[in-house]
């Protein structure tokens, strides 16, 4: 299979300027990070507040561009600055506040501002919207206005205007932050049909660690470093360096790790309910 | 008690097409010390309650009462109701402002007409409680982490000394050490301050380890007020409402229904723990 993100040494430094003094100083906000993501996969990646996900996150669009290594998003060098739109065209991205990235008044409107910016034939525009409501089911919606919405039908449309313009790959900043039980079921529900159906590449930044049980592999960020990477059964089987690292594992991983210290004989990494179930009765 | 809502309704755009009633004849005691979470799905009325709380929305009809006074009597001071009653909305750290961290906080305390070294004092003691280390004082605000500016954004409230401290969603976003450090700091707050808490959040895990009560807003009204413990019993109501239990309750049931006999009202992995622990040794016993 072919990658359709990769990264070698990649690196991105800021400069901050201090309040006295005129000398700036230097700050890498990732380093050093190799990372390869198969075409069609669901990626999850993890990691306390400033670890540097979302800055990651933003040169998989080059929102940002390397400061050192190379992005390389369907092939494409993402430092190559001719190369951008067909970039921005490849992954789309989405982020936590729904009420940020909408700008239409109809929901329509809003799902076609993209295919548009891609200079799409208007008939085509039409097609390309249809489509992109259907797969997230807001169809239904579309002459409504995006503001009437609930945060969970917001963040469909958000993705619906990404689906619009036919990317290979999808990555969600913390899509969920700010949504509530089922706005958040909604939205995973979403990313799993397009993953699965459409095959679309998903990359999804999340601090809700339920929300990474089924993904195909996943990243631990910390420091702007990847500092561990695996299966999720992997990943949520070393508790104990989950919490350092600021993060947890979900509740029923917790419960099947609390009772094994009691001496309880399950399996190590439980990931569902299921699985706990079946190990018990 | 310390805040009743009788007959409480709230209507927005009252005699025009886009009249919505967003609240529906609440009445609702709050009692000193409590701590209460307050759930349910976007746009169910939960914001819209909590506003009324310290007056920011007067009710379309019925009364708010605090400490047994009527908050839109005439003559009623609304600028003190506010600083005893706190209100932190949610990215509250978008409103910081000041150079420094101690200057932010000190900005409530000094609106209040208390003296430089007292705002200071106050400051002061709100930073510890929040949990901000003293070399950070000096520091630009915009400088901190995400936590610690939702922790000082909280001081900023805690400085004018409020007796009820309402939260909304003071945790979105936060990874989850972030949340749990939040939340700890409430309930300290609650446990050494007496301050009383209401708990805005999407996280049914949260209310379920920190809340003594639960109230459930849905379409305007109170559906479930009580314990979590008993609240997420209703979980199959709660999940018509869009809301959930925590994964803990879903967990108890499974194993009820393949026939261990574990206590379906644990909300907590501890509980949970306890719970099949026991189930356990007495299934174990019972093969004997």
């Amino acid at each position: 299979m072919a990658s359709i993100i990769k990264a070698t040494k990649l690196g991105f430094d800021y400069v901050k300027y201090a309040d006295d003094s005129e000398t700036p100083e230097k700050v890498s906000a990732i380093r050093e990070i190799d990372l390869t993501v198969e075409k069609g996969d669901f990626i999850a990646v993890l990691g306390h507040n400033g670890s540097g996900k979302s800055t990651l996150a933003k040169h998989i669009n080059a929102l940002l561009v390397p400061t050192r290594g190379t992005m390389w998003v369907d092939g494409i060098d993402t430092g190559k600055e001719e190369e951008l739109w067909k970039v921005r065209q490849k992954a789309g991205m989405v982020f936590q506040n729904p009420d940020n990235q909408i700008i239409g008044t109809v929901v329509d409107e809003d799902v076609g501002f993209g295919p548009e910016n891609l200079g799409i034939p208007t008939d085509d525009i039409w097609g390309r919207v249809e489509d992109a409501l259907a797969k997230v089911g807001m169809l239904g919606f579309r002459d409504r206005s995006p503001n009437r919405l609930s945060g969970g039908q917001k963040q469909r449309v958000a993705i619906a205007g990404v689906v619009a313009m036919h990317p290979e790959c999808i990555v969600l900043d913390e899509p969920t932050a700010m949504l509530d039980p089922n706005g958040r079921k909604e939205v995973l529900e979403v990313l799993r049909q397009l993953n699965k159906k459409e095959g679309v590449t998903v990359l999804l930044i999340t601090h809700y660690m339920e929300e990474v049980v089924f993904a195909d592999h996943v990243y631990v960020m910390d420091a702007g470093r990847v500092v561990m990477e695996g299966s999720p059964r992997e990943i949520f089987s070393q508790v104990e360096r989950l919490k350092e690292l600021r993060l947890t594992v979900p509740q029923v991983t917790e419960l099947a790790w609390e009772l094994r210290k009691s001496g309880v004989e399950i399996p190590e990494g439980i990931l569902t309910i299921e699985e706990l179930v079946d190990a018990l009765c | 008690m310390l805040i009743e809502l009788q007959n409480v309704c709230y209507t927005y755009g009252a005699g025009t097409v886009y009249e919505v009633s967003a609240l529906k004849d609440i009445n609702l005691k709050i009692g000193e010390g409590e701590f209460i979470g307050v759930i349910g799905h976007t746009g169910s009325g939960k914001s819209t309650l909590i506003q009324h709380l310290n007056g920011l929305i007067r009710p379309t009809s019925g009364r708010i009462l605090y400490e047994g006074k009527d908050i839109w009597e005439e003559g009623y001071d609304l600028r003190s109701l506010r600083t005893h009653v706190g209100l932190v909305f949610q990215y509250p750290e978008n409103q910081l402002f000041e150079t420094d961290v101690l200057k932010d906080v000190m900005f409530g305390p000094k609106n209040q007409g208390l003296s430089e070294a007292d705002c200071r004092a106050r400051a002061v003691e709100a930073l510890k409680q929040a949990g901000i280390p003293e070399d950070l004082y000096t520091s630009s605000p915009f400088e901190l982490s995400g936590g610690q500016k939702r922790r000082v954004a909280i001081a900023g409230v805690l400085a004018m000394d409020p007796e009820v401290l309402i939260l909304d969603e003071p945790t979105a976003g936060l990874d989850p050490a972030g949340r749990d450090e939040i939340l700890h700091q409430i309930k300290y707050l609650r446990d050494k301050r007496g301050i009383t808490i209401l708990l805005v959040s999407h996280s049914m895990e949260d209310v379920a380890q920190y809340a003594n009560r639960l109230l459930v807003v849905h379409e305007g009204r109170i559906a479930f007020d009580g314990h979590p413990r008993r609240v997420f019993t209703h979980y199959k109501e709660l999940e018509a409402m869009g809301l959930a239990a925590p994964q803990i309750t879903y967990i108890m049931h499974a194993l009820h229904d393949r026939g261990l006999n574990v206590e379906l009202r644990a909300t907590t992995v501890a509980e949970a723990k306890r719970s099949i622990l026991m189930a356990l040794s007495e299934r174990a016993s019972l093969k004997e």
